[in-house]
C-alpha cells in the first residue's frame, strides 16, 4: 500500500482531474478507497487525474475548509464544480456519477 | 400547588446542591433550578420547536462559561455560519467576534447538502470528530454546543450509520469530559423529530413557545436529569435585551422572614380592626370587592400612609393611567402627587393585554430591582385574567407575591369581584398566599348607597370579624365607629350572610 502524493505520471500540463482524497489514518476504509479510486482513475481518466492524500489526523486543520464530515471523502476540485464522494468508493457506478463520467441513471 | 412547593423546597437544601459536578449556564433561574447548572462533562439535550430559544440558550451557555467561568468553548453549527450567528445575538450584547479573536470561542460551522454528496460505499463520521477534536484542543474548550445536530440526517442517506456515529460522538464527548448541549427540534409523539433522547440520557430539557390568545409564553421544564434533584415544573422564561432570564425561583423556598414589626394600613379605623396595629411588615393583603367599592381609594391611603413615613412606595396599575389615578384620589381628599414629585412615589402603568405574563412579571422584577420599594400596590391584579388562563394568573402571581416577600414589600393586591356574592375565581385561589383579605361591599337597600368593609382573615393578629360601614369623603375613606357596625351590617345585609360560609371555606 502506497499513498503517494501524485500517483499520475509526471507531466508538464496541469491535469483535467483534480482530485483530493480525505481520510483519517490508515485505516481499512481508508485503503479500500484508495484502491478503488486509483482503479476507476486508471480505467476511465488515464494521464489525465492527479490524487492528493489528506490524512486529518496529520492535518486536522483542513477538513474545516472542504466541509468535511463523512470519512472517506473524496472532492473533485477540477474541473469545476466541485464535487463530493462519501463513502469508500466501493459502488464504481456512482462513482462515476459522482465524477460526472457517467449520466445519472 | 402543593407539588411546587415541595419540589422547590429542595433548592433549600444546600446538602443537595453538591451532589454531581455542575457547569452553571449563569442564565438567572436555569442554575436555580438544575441546583448549579447543567452536569459537568455530560451531554444536556435542549429540545424545542422552531423559535423555541434552543439556539440562544445553548449561544448564553457558552458565552456566559466563556466570560464568566473561564471555561472557553466550541460551537458546532449545523444551521448558520459563524457570520449568521453572530449578527443573531449582537443585539444581545454578545460580541462573538471578540471572543473568538480572543481565543475564547470556536464557531464551527458544518454544511451539509444532500444534493451535493455522492455516497458511494461504507463511510463513518470521522471527519466531524476530526474537526471537534481540534476546535476543542485549539483553545482548550470545557464547554461544546452542537446546534442542531439533527441536520445530519437531512444531509446524509444512511440513517444506521448515523445513528451509530451520534452514539459514538455522544459517548467521545463524555470521554472528552466536556460539558456538551445538544440541541433537537421538537418531533411528534418524542422529545426530538430523531430520537436524539434515546442517547442522551443525562439531562434534557425542553422549551416550549406557546401563543394562547394571541400572547406567547415561553416556557421552560426539566424532563430529566440523572443523578441530580431538579426542579419538574414549567417555568416560565424571557428572552428580551438581557437574553435568556428563566423566572426566578430561587426565593420559592417558603423562607421568608417573618417580621413582626408592623406598619399602619393609612385609615386610623383599619388598623383598629387589625388588632389595632395594622398590617405586618412585608405581608400581602388582598383587597377583593365589585367595581365601585373603594378599593383603590383603600389602596392610595396605604400609598399615602407610607410615603408620608418617608418609604419607597411603587404602585402598579393595570387599569388606569397614573393621571387618572391621581385626579380621582385627589376628589377624596388623597394628594399622591407630592410624593411623586419627590421621587418616593412610582407609578407602572401596564395595559395587561401589552405582552405576556411572564414579560409583565419580568417587567416587575425589573422595576422592583430597580426602584427597591419598601411598600407595593398592584390594582388590579384581575385584569391580568385578560391575558392568560386562570393557572397562569395564578402562577404568575403565586411568583410575583414570593418574590416581595422575599424582598419584605409589604403588598397591597386589590381584586375586582363581578358581582355581589360570588367570590371569583381568582380571589378564591390567591387568597390563600394572602395575610390579610379585606373584602368591600355596597348596598343600595334602604334607599342609599351604603358601603361596607370588614377583614375576612389577617394571619397572625387578632383582628375584627365586623362588618364597618365606612363613607368616602372629600377628605377620605372614614369608617364608622365601631357602635355603628351593626347598623351597617343590616345594611349591607349581603356581606354579613356570606361572611361566615367564607370563613368555613378557608
Amino acid at each position: 500500500m502506497q499513498l503517494s502524493e501524485n500517483a499520475a505520471a509526471p507531466s508538464p500540463e496541469p491535469k483535467a482531474y483534480c482530485l483530493r482524497l480525505y481520510v483519517a489514518g490508515k485505516t481499512p476504509k481508508s485503503i479500500l478507497a484508495f484502491t478503488n479510486l486509483k482503479r476507476i482513475c486508471e480505467d476511465h481518466l488515464l494521464g489525465r487525474y492527479e490524487i492528493e492524500i489528506i490524512d486529518l489526523l496529520e492535518n486536522p486543520q483542513l477538513a474545516q475548509g472542504d466541509q468535511i464530515l463523512a470519512l472517506p471523502t473524496l472532492v473533485r476540485r477540477l474541473p469545476e464544480p466541485i464535487k463530493k464522494i462519501i463513502g469508500d468508493l466501493s459502488n464504481t457506478e456512482r462513482v462515476l456519477v459522482g465524477l460526472d463520467l457517467q449520466e445519472r441513471r | 400547588m402543593q407539588q411546587q412547593k415541595s419540589d422547590l423546597a429542595l433548592f433549600a437544601n444546600p446538602a443537595l446542591k453538591h451532589s454531581l459536578p455542575k457547569s452553571p449556564t449563569g442564565i438567572r433561574g436555569l442554575d436555580e433550578i438544575t441546583l448549579g447548572g447543567l452536569p459537568q462533562g455530560r451531554p444536556t439535550l435542549v429540545c424545542g420547536g422552531p423559535g423555541s430559544g434552543k439556539t440562544l440558550l445553548g449561544l448564553t451557555f457558552l458565552v456566559n462559561g466563556a466570560l464568566h467561568f473561564d471555561e472557553p468553548g466550541v460551537l458546532m453549527t449545523f444551521e448558520e455560519n459563524a457570520e449568521e450567528v453572530a449578527s443573531d445575538v449582537a443585539s444581545l450584547g454578545f460580541d462573538l467576534p471578540d471572543l473568538i479573536s480572543t481565543q475564547k470561542l470556536v464557531v464551527d460551522y458544518v454544511r451539509v447538502e444532500r444534493s451535493e454528496i455522492e455516497e458511494t460505499g461504507a463511510y463513518d463520521l470521522e471527519g466531524l470528530f476530526v474537526r471537534l477534536d481540534y476546535a476543542i484542543r485549539s483553545v482548550g474548550a470545557r464547554r461544546v454546543v452542537l446546534d442542531t445536530i439533527e441536520s445530519l440526517f437531512a444531509g446524509l442517506r444512511d440513517e444506521g450509520v448515523l445513528r451509530a456515529e451520534l452514539r459514538r460522538l455522544f459517548r467521545w464527548l463524555k470521554d472528552k469530559g466536556v460539558t456538551t448541549l445538544i440541541t433537537g427540534e421538537r418531533g411528534d409523539g418524542q422529545l426530538t423529530k430523531q430520537g436524539l433522547e434515546e442517547y442522551v440520557s443525562d439531562a434534557v430539557i425542553l422549551l416550549d413557545h406557546r401563543v394562547l390568545d394571541q400572547v406567547s409564553t415561553r416556557r421552560l421544564r426539566v424532563v430529566k436529569y440523572r443523578g441530580s434533584y431538579h426542579g419538574t415544573n414549567e417555568y416560565p422564561f424571557l428572552i428580551d435585551q438581557a437574553g435568556i432570564s428563566v423566572l426566578p425561583v430561587s426565593s420559592m423556598a417558603l423562607a421568608h422572614d417573618a417580621p413582626l414589626d408592623r406598619i399602619s394600613a393609612g385609615i386610623p379605623h383599619l388598623d383598629g380592626m387589625l388588632g389595632g396595629k395594622g398590617f405586618y411588615r412585608g405581608s400581602t393583603v388582598l383587597v377583593s370587592g365589585a367595581a365601585g367599592t373603594g378599593k383603590t381609594s383603600l389602596a392610595a391611603h396605604f400609598l399615602d400612609a407610607s410615603c408620608r413615613r418617608g418609604e419607597r412606595c411603587l404602585c402598579f396599575l393595570f387599569e388606569e393611567s397614573p393621571q387618572q389615578l391621581l385626579r380621582n384620589m385627589r376628589s377624596i381628599g388623597v394628594d399622591l402627587e407630592p410624593w411623586v414629585t419627590s421621587g418616593l412615589l412610582q407609578f407602572h402603568a401596564d395595559r395587561p393585554s401589552r405582552y405576556g405574563l411572564e414579560t409583565h412579571l419580568a417587567t416587575m422584577h425589573q422595576v422592583v430591582a430597580d426602584f427597591k420599594p419598601t411598600v407595593a400596590v398592584l390594582d388590579p391584579v384581575t385584569n391580568l385574567m385578560t391575558v392568560g388562563t386562570f393557572a397562569d394568573v395564578q402562577a404568575m402571581l403565586t411568583r410575583m407575591i414570593d418574590h416581595l416577600k422575599t424582598e419584605n414589600i409589604t403588598a397591597v393586591l386589590t381584586s375586582l369581584t363581578p358581582g355581589r356574592t360570588e367570590v371569583e375565581r381568582t380571589e378564591t385561589s390567591i387568597s390563600s398566599l394572602m395575610d390579610t383579605w379585606i373584602v368591600l361591599a355596597n348596598d343600595d337597600l334602604g334607599g342609599h348607597h351604603r358601603r361596607g368593609l370588614y377583614v375576612l382573615k389577617s394571619r397572625g393578629m387578632a383582628h375584627s370579624n365586623e362588618l364597618r360601614e365606612f363613607v368616602l369623603t372629600d377628605h377620605g375613606l372614614a369608617i364608622a365607629a365601631n357602635g355603628d357596625a351593626h347598623a351597617a351590617a343590616a345594611g349591607v345585609g349581603l356581606a354579613a350572610q356570606k361572611g361566615p360560609d367564607r370563613h368555613a371555606a378557608l
